[in-house]
């Protein structure tokens, strides 16, 4: 009796609920994009760990939004008062330490999960027709990241945002003609100064944020309609059962989002041991120079980027002119654009791909970390220019060389479907 | 009118209004982009800033302020000029190719005019302010020291010229920034006969 009951409850509830989003549907496609982008996007039921990173960039990306907001609450962006905020935020505002490390570490693991997101896209040829642009797209974003990680290094006013600042403005100085005018241009003043402070506030905490987020948006709607790939690198959508849904893939929800949730736990826990163990994770994640207030009368005995820089910054380094340092930097990141169109392989998965690709990837591979080791290193030890100079010609090799020894490889056959050992 | 008459005069109004639409988004873009050039009052605290030479005597120094930036006015004796000529110690950049200054100071004074040496304060190691010591071999800086300036905080040393000497930490010579005379009376740092301030 009384189960009869509460089932006729529950269904008049539900059946209200279904009201409800009819109602909504007849105004706005809800049901429509929940089905198109996450209970009937089909991606390849082979997926392993290296297909997690992106939804985790989702949530770092998130978290640092939430926790920027809340920064912005206490901190103030003046030369005059911006060092002792952040020390308020640190010291008196509640729990604003803890609101402050989320953001600190959160800049740093989000370089994490993107390096790792961009390198599983190395290795099955997630940049390969048709996701050029898709490609494209991500590495604007890894440059929006990048300006967004500098500009907002800035704002605590230490010693190392002020003359980390000043050495990466001044490479704008390198360009011929115009630079010493952009220079100016980007400062806003002859030195950097309360007006660049004030600047670099307003782009990091506003306009750069939503490039970010219109940036994610394309670049998931670029995915959804070239489909995701897979470690197999088998285009899925090639085999159709009848109902319209690829043989090899399953929904995004439940089935994708139930192994990315356990991918967010433990993603969780390793940040909350930064977080509370380690915050400035021995200077790496946060510079002890910075712990000094900007001294515009004392460079530190030692100018070092965040570690997520450093590669491109022993590039720079490794050339003794100031100019082609710098266009060698920016070289090393323009070369990521054109990997679509420099890779001559068919082939996408590293799986099926001969031993050139597979010995340059490695190569490319250690060259980018032994270059982020030396870019934090003094420059005055010789040993570490010579190191940097060989690293970065393995770098640059790596995707100049690439059309040639691409279009060599003997390649293994492709299987038609994806590889899987489920639970039968 | 006839059908192709239609299109093709359609196509000459959507060329029209979409060129007239850009130029009128880059002429309201000007604006914003201009903003981001020093201000007013960036300008005024960046302007060039203007020395009274008239009562400083030889062998004197002073000090100014430009930009967040200690500067120096020397006026050299000929005393001074004629040690620096027949200075002894090795210089890492004794023509200053690497060193930064105008045009007009690169040379063996680095100067405009020989007596008078205008140098920005700022060892270019890492920032400190070095010391003047124009005193002929003083103990702590030994016999074939003819005057110049030490920095205390890692030893770097310059000649009256402001050129690094070998054997000290910093790279390049101290920078001199431009300047120009206004008569015999002033110097103007920050501004030079070449630049429209």
């Amino acid at each position: 009796m009384s189960a009869a009951r509460t089932g006729a409850v529950s269904t008049a509830a539900s059946s209200r609920t279904a009201r409800f989003i009819d109602w909504v549907d007849e105004r706005f496609p809800l049901t429509a994009m929940m089905k198109e982008h996450v209970t009937e996007y089909y991606a390849a039921k082979n997926f392993n760990i290296w297909y997690v990173f992106g939804v985790l960039a989702l949530v770092v990306l998130i978290l640092q939004i939430v926790t920027g907001i809340f920064l912005t609450m206490n901190y103030k962006p003046s030369a005059e008062d911006a060092f002792a905020s952040v020390e308020y935020i640190m010291r008196e505002v509640e729990w604003g330490w803890l609101i402050r490390y989320m953001h600190s570490t959160g800049a740093s693991m989000f370089f994490v999960v993107v390096y790792l997101h961009m390198f599983r896209g190395l290795m099955y040829g997630s940049y390969k027709a048709p996701r050029e642009l898709l490609w494209i797209v991500g590495m604007l974003i890894y440059l929006a990241l990048m300006a967004e990680a500098f500009m907002g290094y800035l704002l605590p006013w230490g010693q190392m945002s002020y003359w980390g600042a000043q050495v990466i403005v001044s490479l704008f100085g390198a360009i011929p003609v115009i630079g010493a005018g952009l220079v100016e241009w980007i400062r806003g003043d002859y030195f950097i100064s309360d007006i660049t402070l004030n600047r670099f506030f307003a782009l990091h905490v506003v306009a750069v944020p939503l490039a970010l987020l219109l940036l994610v948006v394309v670049h998931i709607l670029a995915l959804h309609t070239t489909g995701s790939l897979n470690p197999d690198g088998v285009e899925i959508k090639e085999k159709k059962g009848a109902d319209g849904i690829p043989l090899d893939g399953v929904a995004f929800h439940p089935y994708h989002t139930s192994k990315d949730l356990v991918a967010i736990i433990v993603f969780a826990i390793v940040f909350a041991a930064v977080l509370f163990f380690a915050p400035e994770m021995g200077g790496y994640f946060l510079e002890h120079a910075n712990f000094e207030p900007a001294n515009l009368l004392k460079t530190p005995d030692h100018i070092a980027p965040v570690w997520y820089f450093t590669p491109f910054y022993a590039i720079l380094r490794a050339v003794p002119s100031k100019g082609w340092g710098a266009f060698l930097m920016l070289a090393s990141i323009v070369l990521l654009f054109l990997l679509p169109w420099l890779d001559r392989c068919k082939v996408k998965s590293i799986r099926y791909r001969g031993w050139q690709f597979k010995a340059a990837l490695v190569a490319f591979a250690v060259s980018f970390v032994a270059l982020g080791f030396l870019g934090l290193q003094p420059a005055t030890e010789k040993v570490y220019v010579y190191a940097a100079r060989f690293f970065a010609l393995v770098y640059f090799a790596f995707f100049l060389l690439m059309p040639l020894y691409t279009s060599r490889e003997r390649t293994k056959p492709v299987p038609e479907r994806v590889v899987y050992h489920g639970h039968e | 009118m006839s059908e192709e008459a239609s299109v093709s005069r359609r196509h000459f109004l959507t060329v029209a209004t979409s060129v007239t639409g850009v130029v009128g988004l880059a002429l309201t873009a000007a604006p914003f982009i201009a903003s981001f050039r020093p201000s007013t009052r960036a300008q005024a605290l960046g302007a060039p800033v203007a020395v009274d030479i008239s009562r400083l005597e030889e062998g004197a120094m002073v000090r100014v302020v430009w930009r967040g930036q200690p500067v120096w006015v020397l006026h050299r004796s000929k005393d001074m000029l004629a040690r620096l000529a027949g200075e002894k110690s090795a210089l890492k950049d004794k023509d200053s190719a690497e060193s930064t200054q105008p045009e007009y100071a690169k040379n063996a004074t680095r100067a405009l005019r020989p007596e008078f040496l205008v140098v920005i304060g700022n060892c270019t190691h890492l920032g400190c302010a070095p010391l003047e010591r124009f005193e002929v071999a003083p103990a702590d800086l030994g016999p074939d020291w003819v005057g110049g300036f030490f920095c205390p905080c890692h030893g770097s040393k310059f000649d009256l010229a402001a050129r690094v000497m070998d054997g000290s930490p910093a790279p390049t010579n101290l920078v001199i920034p431009p300047y120009r005379f206004v008569g015999d009376e002033m110097v103007i740092v920050g501004e030079d006969t070449g630049a429209a301030a």
